[in-house]
């Protein structure tokens, strides 16, 4: 097993180069953060993509930074926060539940993972943030596609296919991405003591009033006491959450409609900026569902009406902790590994209604063992295949990450 | 513009094809009539013209997988077609190639309010989308100007934007599912009423792919709730460098309105003949910024956009105090292609995309350029982001006149790509850009994307001539060519 560690560009293309001749699969690394996620690869030999860090441009009155896919996320944060920007689509740090410490990973791995946090609903996810890119092919092509501007649809919007796509289809050697001002305030109304059909309920009205929500969660009674947030840890009840964000006299007047308007559900609450980002990134991280380790790790997305129902025809079946996210469109849920981690009922679970589980958490034995992204129809397999194909026709880039050979 | 050369081969069977295509869709749903299809010779690049070898109008998304799966298997190229309002010549018939139109799709299937979102036909216009869920206050957000005409299925192909996609984005980000009929004769479901789907993210990759990867037989919308208020502040400027510079303060102090248009004095002074706006006529620049949202950010967020434009020295600055006002501050805007319309026989819009910052260099590199060319040119922007459409002033009945436009559109979107930016911003790139895609892009860009192509599409038959300068097969583009690797850096430690 050798590891190829590229100084810059010229050297993945060199790399890549050589492992296409010798047909001969690599593991791409930015950092190894994002490693055990996935099916687990067997590939002889390692490209890493680590000396390619650092920042290349920023501005941020035209919202946008460049940087090599290995930059970190703490160096890409802390220049965010010297011009008190973000990235708007909050990644998530999956460091804590393989237990690592947070704030490790690289910017190439957010982008590669497409996972957004609960800003999702209002910003979009890593895949709308993400503008342009430059990459070697599986093919040992380098190639660029988008730009830095965000209005482009000059050619296909090749950022969409690579963000997400796990490095199956090219090594970043650099991306640049949209970013955004942080809101000057971030309050959350909270409601104590719903079921999870009523907060299903709550979220949606929260959301379709004209308020501008821009997150709504919700944390049932057994996880609330882990928060950090002492009125929901404390509270001895579940918490619906309700994010609002933006100028200091708006939010301070809408959290007071939203509150009003959800007191017909329970008794309301409300958390202020330090206790609100606190809180939101709990939730991001899913840090509810750390402990216990052995414990495998799904997010599911679900559309968010049906998120409870979904909910009840897992744990009827199952023990599970869980809690929603994206007004319900999104599970958290840690269930006991066993053979297939509830792989097959968790599916069933949303065949009616339509959506996706991945399994982001469990034992490399469970991960080899069942589809831990959700399975491809026929046709849907055989095109991305195809897709595929048509940058690593030889199948050298993290072979077998996604589905199959993908 | 050189388009593929007609097979004389297809064009000779063109009965058999048409019999085939009435096979497939009965009735009315094939039309072979020069008559008839003269409605379908052209979209909004009406200086291309085309006579399509049939056109055909399914109604089911199984007779459009039928269509396709039939046109695969003849050989035959398809061009797909919506309301046919695109501006790059997207939509332009092949004359050996079958016009397949989704004007019959025309239903919007379900309103989900619980979930936020609205499936529709593709043939369902962008304004009806709007239509249909405004009397419970929600609206579908991206807003391309010809939304009143234009479909969404034709939305998706151009990934369309409108001015408010700097606070909502495109089409690309206000989806949530697609049913896509292939050219192999399937019909796929992508994404749903779910956010995110895993995979490869097929969805990101066919908006914008302009009817060259597979034709959407259905669309999931996100609907959003209508903002409570809207306000809008008129602002005159000396320069074009204070307008562009307050642009990029408004931005820089956090604020991301709805909307911020910008016109150049021509453009102010020929929408100001047209409708009286009551814009200042001798104002170089003119900003139109809007805030949306709670009525108590809105009126927070004017105040300081307000001291902003003052600080950088606005000579007029008016804010909208009614919906008729905020109307009126628009009214000059919106009408500001027929205004040019008015005072030129003929204009061309182009759509190049800059980074904010380069706006007064590229007015005064197209000042230049009009001095050059000989022919006038108005500008209006979607500035806050950096989304040009400079309107060039000719004539077409003089000879030379169009030939001189098209090379200073040319010129204008080199120097975009020059200072950072891109060729088209959300018009697509069409027949009408596609030979300068050279100047963005490298011979290995290119084929990357055609090989994506090539993966739907592997002989070449979904609206070929559009976007890819040159057309390459599919079995050419596959090859390898990679030297025989040497072990890599040698000279670097491996662990």
């Amino acid at each position: 097993m050798t590891v190829f560690k590229a100084r810059d560009d010229k050297d993945v293309l060199e790399a890549v180069s050589w492992a296409v001749s010798e047909k001969s699969a690599l593991e791409l690394l930015c950092g190894g953060g994002q490693r055990a996620l996935g099916r687990p690869l067997q590939t002889a030999d390692t490209l890493d993509l680590s000396g390619l860090a650092g920042i290349r441009l920023y501005e941020p009155a035209e919202l946008v930074l460049g940087a090599g896919p290995a930059t970190s996320r703490q160096t890409i944060l802390q220049a965010l926060d010297g011009a008190d920007q973000m990235m708007a689509f909050e990644p998530v740090d999956l460091g804590p539940l393989y237990g690592r410490d947070p704030g490790q990973g690289s910017i190439g791995g957010i982008f590669s993972l497409n996972l957004a946090g609960p800003r999702r609903l209002k910003a979009g996810a890593a895949r709308d943030h993400l503008l342009g890119f430059q990459a070697v092919s599986g093919r040992a092509e380098m190639f660029k596609s988008g730009g830095r501007v965000v209005k482009n649809v000059t050619g296909y919007d090749l950022s969409k296919l690579m963000a997400g796509s796990f490095g199956t289809l090219a090594a970043l050697t650099d991306v640049t991405f949209k970013v955004m001002p942080k809101p000057e305030k971030t309050w959350t109304a909270l409601v104590y003591g719903l079921e999870a059909a009523q907060a299903i309920g709550a979220m949606s009205a929260a959301m379709n009033s004209p308020h501008e929500v821009s997150s709504a969660g919700f944390v049932p009674a057994d996880l609330a006491p882990k928060s950090a947030v002492s009125r929901i840890s404390q509270s001895g009840q579940s918490v619906t959450a309700i994010r609002i964000e933006g100028p200091g006299p708006s939010v301070s007047e809408r959290v007071m409609e939203i509150k009003k308007m959800l007191a017909e559900f329970g008794p309301t609450d409300e958390l202020h900026s330090t206790n609100s980002n606190l809180f939101w990134a709990e939730m991001r991280d899913a840090l509810y569902l750390v402990a216990p380790m052995e414990r495998a790790v799904w997010r599911i997305s679900v559309p968010p009406r049906d998120g409870a129902a979904v909910l009840a025809a897992i744990a009827s079946r199952h023990q599970v902790s869980y809690f929603f996210d994206w007004a319900g469109g999104l599970i958290w849920l840690a269930v006991a590994p066993g053979v297939d981690a509830a792989a097959t009922d968790i599916r069933a679970s949303f065949a009616a209604c339509g959506g996706h589980a991945t399994l982001i958490r469990a034992p490399a034995e469970v991960r080899a063992a069942v589809p831990v992204f959700q399975p491809l129809g026929t046709a849907g397999l055989a095109l991305s295949q195809r897709i595929k194909a048509s940058f690593d026709p030889e199948n050298i880039l993290n072979p077998g990450r996604m589905h199959g050979d993908i | 513009m050189l388009m593929p050369k007609p097979s004389q081969e297809i064009i000779a069977k063109r009965s058999a094809i048409v019999a085939a295509l009435q096979a497939i869709v009965p009735g009315e749903g094939v039309i072979t009539s020069d008559d008839e299809m003269r409605a379908y010779e052209t979209d909004g690049l009406s200086a291309y013209r085309q006579m399509p070898l049939v056109v055909t109008l399914p109604e089911t998304p199984e007779q459009v997988a039928a269509v396709l799966a039939y046109c695969a298997g003849a050989g035959v190229k398809v061009v797909p077609r919506g309301s046919g309002t695109s501006l790059s010549g997207g939509a332009l018939p092949l004359a050996d190639g079958v016009i397949l139109g989704l004007g019959k799709f025309n239903r919007i299937l379900d309103v989900d309010y619980e979930n936020r979102c609205a499936v529709v036909q593709p043939g369902v216009t962008n304004l009806a989308i709007t239509h249909a869920v405004q009397s419970e206050g929600f609206y579908y957000a991206p807003d391309p100007s010809s939304q009143i005409a234009c479909s969404i299925g034709g939305n998706v192909a151009e990934n369309a934007g409108g001015v408010h996609c700097l606070k909502y984005g495109l089409t690309t980000n206000n989806l949530l599912g697609l049913q896509l009929a292939t050219l192999d004769g399937e019909i796929m479901r992508i994404g749903g009423r779910h956010l995110d789907s895993g995979g490869y993210d097929l969805m990101g990759l066919l908006t914008g792919s302009e009817g060259l990867l597979g034709v959407v037989t259905e669309v999931t919308v996100r609907i959003l709730r209508k903002p409570t208020t809207a306000r809008a502040v008129l602002i005159g400027f000396p320069s074009s460098e204070a307008a562009g510079e307050t642009v990029a303060a408004v931005i820089g102090a956090g604020i991301i309105p709805g909307g911020m248009e910008m016109m150049d004095n021509p453009a102010i002074n020929a929408a100001e003949d047209f409708v009286n706006a009551g814009y200042p006529r001798d104002a170089q620049a003119l900003l139109i910024v809007e805030l949306d949202g709670p009525k108590i950010e809105v009126d927070f967020l004017i105040d300081r956009v307000r001291q902003i434009a003052e600080g950088k020295g606005a000579t007029t600055l008016r804010v909208s105090e009614s919906e008729a006002e905020r109307d009126s501050f628009w009214a000059g805007r919106k009408s500001a292609f027929p205004a040019v319309g008015r005072i030129s026989p003929d204009y061309m819009c182009m759509d190049g995309t800059i980074p904010r910052q380069a706006l007064p260099e590229i007015l005064k590199r197209m000042a230049e350029m009009s001095n050059r060319h000989g022919l006038r040119v108005a500008n209006v922007f979607h500035a806050g982001d950096g989304n040009l459409h400079p309107l060039i002033l000719f004539d077409a009945n003089q000879p030379g006149q169009l030939e001189r436009a098209e090379a200073f559109g040319a010129d204008i979107l080199k120097s975009c790509v020059e200072l950072g930016g891109v060729l088209t911003g959300e018009h697509g790139v069409g027949i009408e850009k596609r030979d300068l895609m050279g100047e963005m892009f490298t011979e290995a860009d290119l084929a990357q994307q055609q090989r994506v192509k090539c993966a739907f599409d592997p002989d070449g038959l979904l609206n070929p001539g559009k976007v890819f300068p040159n057309l390459h097969r599919c079995a050419e583009l596959g090859r390898m060519h990679v030297q025989r690797g040497q072990l890599p850096f040698p000279d670097i430690p491996r662990f």
